[in-house]
């Protein structure tokens, strides 16, 4: 969801579910400026209507035995559904909400249901050998999966298509006029300035938000996000660089004060629980 | 509930001390702070030679959560580091008063060591976080 000027006000998933209706699943932490912007918006659409549902709750189950485990919990009919779900559908199964999609890289499900069903679900989920995870190794999961991280590798300051969200764009047909569109354009025909790569630390450290990013030609970057890959055993990020830059490249990270040597690698760093980058060479 | 050795002696930021008959001190940091930052992954440790006050910011423990700083607990001249944490920075998870020390101080001021907290006292302030 952009501004005018084409900077990400949130990226939120939005479920097509029938030509009546749409679901919008925002992030808890933009919720109130993501609210007032699309109420805003909303004035010049009487025949639309926005309704939150504070009485839901979301549950999401990931790993490379989600889906099973899962749907051993569901009814014959509405587990054939959930498995024949292909990534980022959705099906309203009444009670339940089930999404095919995650902030892992690991295949599994979210599902929005109520407040009082979740807390049945998680027990059951408990029950089934299922473990719940901190925000810290859910960090891990996402960074390794090379997901964007709303407030440090995007916001309303940046476009996606400086935020190595491109993909996300639908151009076509060339008269969609969404909000944001034109800023795009003109970001596009004056030339991007800057991209989105991952860096894999080469040296001891961890790579961190902010960091500083220097180039052998001078160019300079910076660390949008990093944390250390339990899986790599070595510490990535998702940087903002120069766009001369390509993968491959090799750079200094300043790590509280210590100059310490990355290369430019082409992300996801993992992909279901299995490294997708080189890293010998560095 | 972490382990809080009753010999050694300790600081508010969660330092450990053991104090040698030699005038040098041990430091690390206690097993309730690794066990708030998780696993190590990075530490940084202060040089060899390298006098440092009590207070000073000497070391980095770094987890995958997050960087924090280490504080000389007594002012003293750096001796000796553990070498092995480049390499095996877990040994702070797994013996954080044993094969986890951090590095080892001549101490200035053996006075300086009586304002340390003892195990009971800094029992109180773990309960507090």
């Amino acid at each position: 969801m952009l501004n005018d000027s084409g900077g990400i006000i949130d990226d939120l998933i939005v479920y097509f579910m029938n030509e009546d209706w749409y679901r919008v699943i925002l992030n808890a932490g933009t919720h109130d400026k993501d609210m007032s912007w699309i109420t805003s918006q909303l004035k010049e659409f009487s025949d639309i209507t926005l309704t939150e549902r504070p009485d839901l709750a979301m549950l999401a189950i990931q790993g490379p035995e989600a889906i099973d485990v899962f749907t051993s919990l569901l009814p014959g009919t509405a587990a054939e559904k959930v498995s024949s779900l292909a990534v980022f559908q959705a099906c309203d199964l009444g009670e339940l909400f089930v999404g095919r999609t995650g902030y892992t890289g690991e295949d599994g499900v979210e599902v929005i249901l109520t407040a009082e069903a979740a807390v049945e679900l998680w027990r059951k989920l408990m029950a089934a050998d299922v473990r719940p995870i901190g925000l810290g190794a859910r960090d891990t999961l996402r960074l390794e999966a090379g997901m964007a991280l709303y407030g440090l590798d995007m916001d309303e300051s940046t476009s996606p298509l400086v935020s190595g969200l491109g993909w996300t764009i639908a151009w076509q047909p060339e008269e969609r006029d969404f909000i944001g569109r034109k800023a795009l354009q003109s970001e596009k025909q004056n030339g991007l300035q800057q991209r989105m790569v991952g860096l894999l630390l080469a040296g001891k450290g961890v790579l961190r938000s902010h960091q500083q990013v220097q180039f052998a030609d001078g160019g300079k970057g910076e660390v949008t996000s990093g944390s250390f890959s339990p899986t790599l055993a070595r510490s990535i990020a998702l940087a903002r660089v120069p766009a001369t830059v390509s993968t491959g490249d090799a750079c200094d990270v300043d790590i509280r004060g210590r100059q310490v040597a990355a290369v430019v690698v082409k992300y996801p760093f993992v992909r279901n629980g299995k490294a997708v980058i080189e890293i010998e060479h560095v | 509930m972490s382990n809080v050795p009753q010999e050694l002696k300790y600081t508010r930021s969660h330092e450990w001390v053991l104090a040698g008959d030699d005038g040098q001190v041990t430091v690390g940091i206690t097993d309730h702070a690794q066990e708030l930052l998780g696993d190590m992954v990075f530490i940084e440790l202060p040089e060899i030679d390298s006098e440092l006050n009590a207070g000073d910011e000497c070391s980095v423990v770094e987890s995958v959560k997050a960087a924090s700083d280490v504080y000389a607990p007594v002012t003293g001249t750096v001796v000796a580091v553990n070498e092995k944490l480049a390499d095996a920075p877990e040994l702070i998870n797994e013996d954080p008063y044993g094969d986890g020390w951090m590095f080892r101080l001549q101490i200035s001021d053996p006075a300086q060591l009586d304002s340390l907290m003892d195990a009971s006292a800094y029992e109180v302030i773990e309960s507090e976080d």
